[in-house]
């Protein structure tokens, strides 16, 4: 299975709730990378079958404009998730989002689900993605079964909410909870060569918070962000969008070391700072991220 | 398809409309109310109608409260509230009757 859409750009992926026609018909004109559109908690016990229709007409009619549709499921401790499955797949979303995922098996269980309704609805085989949430200790300490767990998952998020109910504490704003979810979480996916999305942060009057927040998610290896407002877009694209001086010294470090492969130089100097083959990886994703944002205008 | 029981779909929030479907008298009994009226009360009766045809729906008393939907949702909220009519939320027809 190779869906080219697997590794795209994921900087910031904003809850919506399907039942609200409000909410769903124009989040493009934000521009964020994905949208969530939410069949779970945003929706009350007795409305689950109305955002269904709302969801599937909104798949099939609404042109988002490239944002990624995906939608977040309810929990397969419901009866409600398999049809929730049956209906996305046969609007067209791009990925399901399982909630309160503890166990590869979980996985396993959508990726079953998802097949058949790829199969039912007349959908490309392997077409629809899933990605798993995260929200409890044990969840956290399965992450690299879960990461491993299906060729269709492209990423793992952390739900801080539940997670921190989990942990016996509560969200602070300070991360200090998160800290070794998050970091289990990030080693995790890279180990396993996916994606990784840190918790939506909630207090949207403290703007400088937030924006700390996701300095040090980004700091950590995180590729994005799940977001509850519009306003907190241009922060998080801002600060995972690479500079142009980080995009130049890039260019630099890979041109130069192809250079001085070529001449059997292994060590060098770029710009003073000592560099050898072990940059190169990231200076290709710097370039590739750069591309991916729409700012790089190099030829590399 | 037959109306159950009457049944009650979506909400009188902006760009959403509110459709009550109950039993009716041989035919098709629309009654629509909405802010944009002038502009596309008669898109609104060409889709409602469509959208019960779809659904093999030809006995119905169906009432629209439209606060300025769209389309696709006013698709959503006839089909919700038809399929609550049956009690029916599972193996629903996505691609066939709805669409």
């Amino acid at each position: 299975m190779n869906n080219p859409n697997k590794k795209r750009l994921r900087r910031t992926m904003m809850f919506l709730n399907a039942q609200k026609p409000g909410l769903i018909k124009d989040p493009y004109i934000y521009k964020p990378d994905s949208i969530m559109l939410d069949l779970e908690d945003a929706v009350a016990q007795n409305q689950k079958d109305a955002a269904r229709f709302s969801l599937y007409h909104a798949l099939r009619e609404l042109d988002y404009r490239g944002c990624e549709r995906v939608v977040r499921i309810n929990g397969l401790d419901t009866p409600y998730w398999r049809e929730d499955i049956r209906c996305a797949v046969a609007g067209g979303c791009d990925a399901i989002r399982i909630p309160k995922t503890e166990r590869a098996q979980d996985v396993k269980v959508v990726e079953e689900a998802v097949a058949a309704a790829e199969e039912e609805f007349h959908i490309p085989s392997g077409r629809t993605l899933i990605m798993a949430a995260i929200e409890s200790a044990r969840g956290v300490m399965r992450a690299l079964d879960i990461c491993e767990s299906s060729e269709r998952l492209f990423g793992i998020a952390l739900s801080g909410g539940d997670y921190t109910k989990d942990l016996q504490t509560h969200i602070t704003g300070t991360g200090l909870e998160l800290m070794g979810a998050r970091q289990n979480m990030i080693i995790a996916a890279r180990a396993a060569g996916v994606q990784c999305f840190d918790t939506v942060y909630t207090d949207l009057d403290d703007m400088e918070g937030f924006k700390k927040d996701v300095e040090t998610i980004h700091l950590m290896g995180f590729d994005g962000k799940s977001i509850i407002n519009p306003r907190q877009i241009s922060i998080v694209h801002e600060i995972f969008t690479p500079s142009q001086k980080d995009i130049i010294f890039a260019e630099k470090v890979v041109r130069e070391i192809d250079t001085k492969k070529a001449q059997g130089i292994g060590v060098f100097t770029v710009d003073g700072k000592m560099i050898d083959i072990a940059f190169y990886d990231g200076a290709k994703r710097t370039i590739e991220l750069a591309k991916a944002s729409g700012v790089y205008k190099g030829d590399l | 398809m037959e109306i159950m029981k009457p049944a009650i779909a979506g909400t009188l929030e902006s760009s959403d409309c509110q459709v009550t479907v109950e039993a009716g008298e041989g035919k098709v009994d629309l009654v629509l109310e909405s802010v944009v009226m002038n502009q596309f009360g008669n898109q609104i009766r060409k889709v409602t109608l469509e959208t019960l045809e779809r659904l093999g729906v030809d006995n119905v008393k169906i009432t629209i409260v439209d606060k300025g939907a769209l389309d696709c949702t006013l698709k959503a909220r006839i089909e919700g509230a038809v399929y609550r009519s049956q009690g029916q939320n599972d193996n629903l027809p996505w691609g066939g009757a709805i669409q």
